[in-house]
């Protein structure tokens, strides 16, 4: 086996190894919003268009939570929209690495580009310093297929579920994004990106909006970690 | 909203806001030339998923009905972060919060 090739079997077993907690979060909270959208009122069907079409954990709830508090449609699109705008920030991080792609590779991928998605996508190509289309394919279908069938599963199992905080599981989405945050600190500048967007978004989920908070860290974070730490060319 | 199997009529809404979502989601890895960008642009784009992933679990643990705290989901987390960092295991690290907040919740009574 090549040095190139060992280097790619072991970046892809740690990406396997990464992605089991994942897993386990994208099934646990799947269900749980498939039994939250049937508390909502939403059928079975409904339920999955949210989790197939719409595929983003964070809007999806608060777009249940919305149409239970009667909000009308324009406004529950442009929360949704602006709850998912920082999906921009992944792509365009991405996007470099797939420049090579043929555009309807880059297209379906960006499909399957959620948070969860983004951090294993990061990390293996930080770990490759290349895409790996294989690697990408895994890390966005190992969210999409828990989460879906976690949604149906929840949605039909209704209130046998336990509640997640009653077992600690309410803390595994926090602690999966600050695992993989720190995963991805390579240098000094990396660091003070995670430290000023940590800080900058609890400032502006108390003095702005929770919704702006994470908009905000991403875009402070890189911009002070870039200012005072830039790499020479 | 009629709460049986079948009913689509909310359909619609989900994909309205799946288009927006795909809109972010493909835009810039659309855009050709991305991977001209210049160096600076490059580091920028870098630096953004530490600070993203990090604002998230901030904000996530850190504020609770529009307050700070520091309670123990915030001690749990980065617990297990740092574990996770020490030994290059994110499973580690997450098997280590759960365990913190439940010991830490049962401690104070949280």
């Amino acid at each position: 086996m090549s040095g190139a090739a060992a280097t790619l079997s072991t970046a892809r077993r740690r990406l396997v190894v990464d992605s089991i907690g994942i897993w386990v979060i994208a099934t646990i909270v799947g269900g749980i919003f498939g039994f939250t959208a049937r508390e909502g009122g939403l059928s079975l069907v409904e339920a999955i268009a949210f989790s197939s079409v719409l595929f983003a954990g964070a809007a999806q709830y608060a777009a249940v939570g919305l149409l239970v508090a009667n909000t009308p449609w324009p406004s529950i699109v442009i929360l949704v929209w602006l709850l998912n705008a920082r999906h921009l920030l992944y792509s365009a991080s991405v996007a470099p690495y797939t420049a090579k792609l043929s555009r309807t590779l880059r297209a379906a991928l960006a499909y399957l580009l959620t948070d969860e998605a983004f951090a294993l996508t990061t990390a293996h190509i930080a770990r490759l310093g290349r895409i790996d289309v294989r690697g990408a394919w895994y890390a966005g279908i190992t969210i999409f297929v828990p989460w879906n069938v976690a949604t149906i599963l929840g949605w039909l199992a209704g209130a046998a579920l336990p509640d997640p905080a009653t077992i600690g599981l309410d803390v595994v989405f926090a602690a999966a994004m600050a695992g993989l945050a720190i995963g991805l600190v390579k240098d000094r500048a990396a660091l003070l990106a995670l430290l000023v967007g940590c800080s900058s978004a609890v400032v502006a989920a108390l003095l702005i909006d929770p919704s702006a908070a994470i908009m905000i860290g991403g875009l402070v974070g890189p911009l002070v970690g870039l200012t005072l730490f830039r790499r020479r060319a | 909203m009629t709460n049986d199997l079948f009913s689509t009529d909310l359909v619609p809404l989900a994909i309205l806001g799946g288009l927006g979502t795909y809109a972010a989601r493909a835009l810039p890895m659309l855009v050709p030339g991305i991977d001209r960008l210049p160096p600076v642009v490059l580091e920028y784009l870098r630096l953004i998923g530490p600070a993203v992933l990090g604002a998230i679990a901030a904000a996530s643990v850190f504020v609770h009905n529009g307050a700070f705290t520091v309670g123990p989901e915030a001690v749990a987390v980065f617990a297990g972060a740092a574990v996770g960092r020490w030994r290059g295991n994110l499973l580690l690290g997450l098997v280590v919060s759960v365990l913190v907040v439940l010991t830490l919740r049962a401690t104070l009574g949280a």
